[in-house]
């Protein structure tokens, strides 16, 4: 029972949590909307097309954010072998792939006002593509074997392979870009940001900083309870029962 | 050494019995290769241009083919545990399956490189850049490619998966290659990108092992 | 009413600025809702099982949450 004792203070713990995030994420992603929407000028430059930024900006973060988050569980998992942390990494993923590809295709919707193209080779936007990459390959091999435990262990590995590499290609893409520099990138964001503007960033950010942390619990205990339901089934069958559908009443159950 | 020596020598031995799979890869890399004319059209010109990028991109998916084999037929039949309980150091034995796979699947498409170039009209500026850029690239991909032939093992889908995990990462690779032979037909500095290729490569071999070995353990364990 | 029609026009942009927003908020909604099916999918499950196995079977952390 050792093995549950974490994960069974967690699951005490994010059921009172829950609410809490829940709520305060949907209110600072409603402010931060409002402001956006309604609250906040348009940009001198760019007109009311700098709205697009308070959902791309803080989507780009959180793509970082939840790579870098997962890339430490995996570190924690693969180092104290603590079982909430491989399963933290892995309910992060597909947040993560999530607000990565909403960064990229929200910044594809401003590029296309702003540069005249869907899609400028600029160093940023082909950095996050690849970074929709790895994601991408983490979650395809967490599912890709029959042990769960197994996938588990590979991606904690991969993820931490892939977080070292994230300079090394951040920088070949920069020095990339350099060489071919293309003539018509319109650079965005002037010397300083408005303080207008900067409330609903902020707000955003937080907010959906928030909100994965309300994903996160949700999936976690997906992951906690969906471990369980393994072990019963296993220990179905060690005590002789059969392998039972969910509903149906096992024999001998009680060995 | 010895032990190491003897490993690498097993593996070219078996290469060499299964010589096909080594001629089948570099068939490969020419074949992808030669498509591209008939994709972008015969004009000499844009050929020239697109040259280094195109040798490059096929060495990338050459290299990889052939990498789901690495670890997969000693995973099989079991020699790869009866490797784990050897004497030399798991990572060694890393190192010693990726210097036979880069004898050879790597040093042959370094020889077939500098015949696609004229097939593709390269500048004759670039044909040494190419050759001393693949030198030091295709070494890189094959440790790279360990850790994700290590990572896969036993998995579902095996090959397809490896080309998920792996070509994500050996995009600096081909942007210092490609930067390199580029540079010496514009008449740039190719020295740097050829440093930074191979810093790249001993940066691989430091970790690229170690993070392979980690892999193979939790396959196997 | 000019106001609205002002707010939706978006300056011209309309076409790339309410996109943006609708589209990260149904990605959002999305994730949230699967994630929470699932979980009250995998809670049904363990429910089911639960009920199907008696007494001593039954790991003595789990009966809080069934």
């Amino acid at each position: 029972m050792h093995r549950f004792a974490n994960p069974t203070r967690f699951m005490r713990l994010s059921a009172a949590l829950l609410p809490w995030t829940a709520g305060a994420a949907l209110a600072l992603i409603a402010a931060g909307l409002y402001l956006g929407l309604f609250g906040s000028p348009a940009d001198y430059q760019q007109g009311e097309s700098v709205r697009i930024m308070y959902v791309h900006v803080p989507s780009a973060w959180m793509a970082m954010f939840c790579y870098t988050f997962m890339a430490g569980a995996s570190a924690v998992g693969l180092i104290w072998k603590h079982p909430l942390a491989d399963l933290a990494a892995k309910a992060t993923a597909p947040v993560g792939a999530c607000f990565t590809l909403l960064a990229l295709i929200t910044g594809s919707l401003w590029g296309k006002p702003m540069w005249g193209t869907w899609w400028e080779w600029d160093a940023r936007m082909t950095s996050v593509l690849v970074l929709f990459f790895l994601y991408l390959g983490y979650i395809a091999l967490i599912n890709a074997f029959d042990d769960p435990t197994r996938g588990l262990k590979a991606a904690a590995i991969l993820a931490l392979v892939g977080f070292a590499n994230v300079p090394i290609i951040k920088f070949s893409v920069d020095w990339w870009n350099t060489l071919h520099q293309p003539a018509s990138v319109f650079k965005a964001g002037g010397p300083s940001i408005d303080p207008s503007m900067l409330a609903p960033l902020l707000l955003m950010g937080v907010g959906f900083t928030v909100y994965f942390l309300w994903v996160l619990m949700l999936r976690l205990r997906t992951e906690i309870v969906a471990a369980k339901v393994r072990a019963l089934r296993l220990r179905q069958v060690r005590s002789g029962a059969p392998a039972t559908p969910s509903g149906a009443t096992p024999l001998g159950a009680k060995g | 050494m010895d032990r190491f020596l003897s490993l690498v020598g097993r593996d070219l031995h078996l290469a060499q019995r299964h010589g096909f799979d080594s001629l089948l890869v570099v068939v490969f890399f020419i074949i992808a290769v030669v498509l591209f004319p008939f994709g972008v059209g015969p004009e000499p010109n844009i050929l020239a241009r697109i040259a280094a990028g195109v040798i490059w991109v096929a060495a990338l998916l050459a290299s990889m083919l052939s990498l789901e084999r690495l670890f997969q037929t000693d995973y099989e039949d079991g020699s790869l545990e009866l490797l784990l309980l050897a004497p030399l150091p798991l990572e060694l034995v890393v190192l010693a399956k990726v210097a036979a796979h880069w004898l050879t699947t790597g040093l042959p498409l370094i020889v077939a490189a500098p015949l696609l170039a004229v097939l593709l009209n390269m500048n004759g500026a670039g044909f040494a850049v190419l050759v001393a850029a693949l030198a030091l690239g295709t070494p890189t991909l094959s440790l790279v490619g360990a850790v994700g032939a290590g990572l896969v093992l036993g998995s579902r889908r095996g090959g397809v998966l490896l080309s998920l995990l792996v070509l994500p990462l050996f995009i600096p690779v081909l942007v210092f290659g490609v930067g390199a032979v580029d540079g010496a037909i514009g008449g740039f500095a190719f020295r740097s990108p050829l440093l930074i290729l191979g810093g790249m490569l001993l940066a691989a071999l430091a970790l690229c092992p170690w993070a392979s070995g980690a892999a193979l353990r939790q396959a196997l364990g | 009413m000019e106001n609205l029609s002002q707010l939706l026009e978006m300056g011209g942009y309309a076409r790339f600025v309410w996109p943006s927003f609708g589209l990260t908020l149904a990605v959002l909604v999305g994730l949230l809702v699967v994630s929470r099916r699932a979980l009250k999918g995998a809670e049904a499950e363990l429910a089911a099982l639960q009920s199907a196995i008696p007494g001593r079977l039954q790991p003595a952390d789990t009966a809080d949450e069934a």
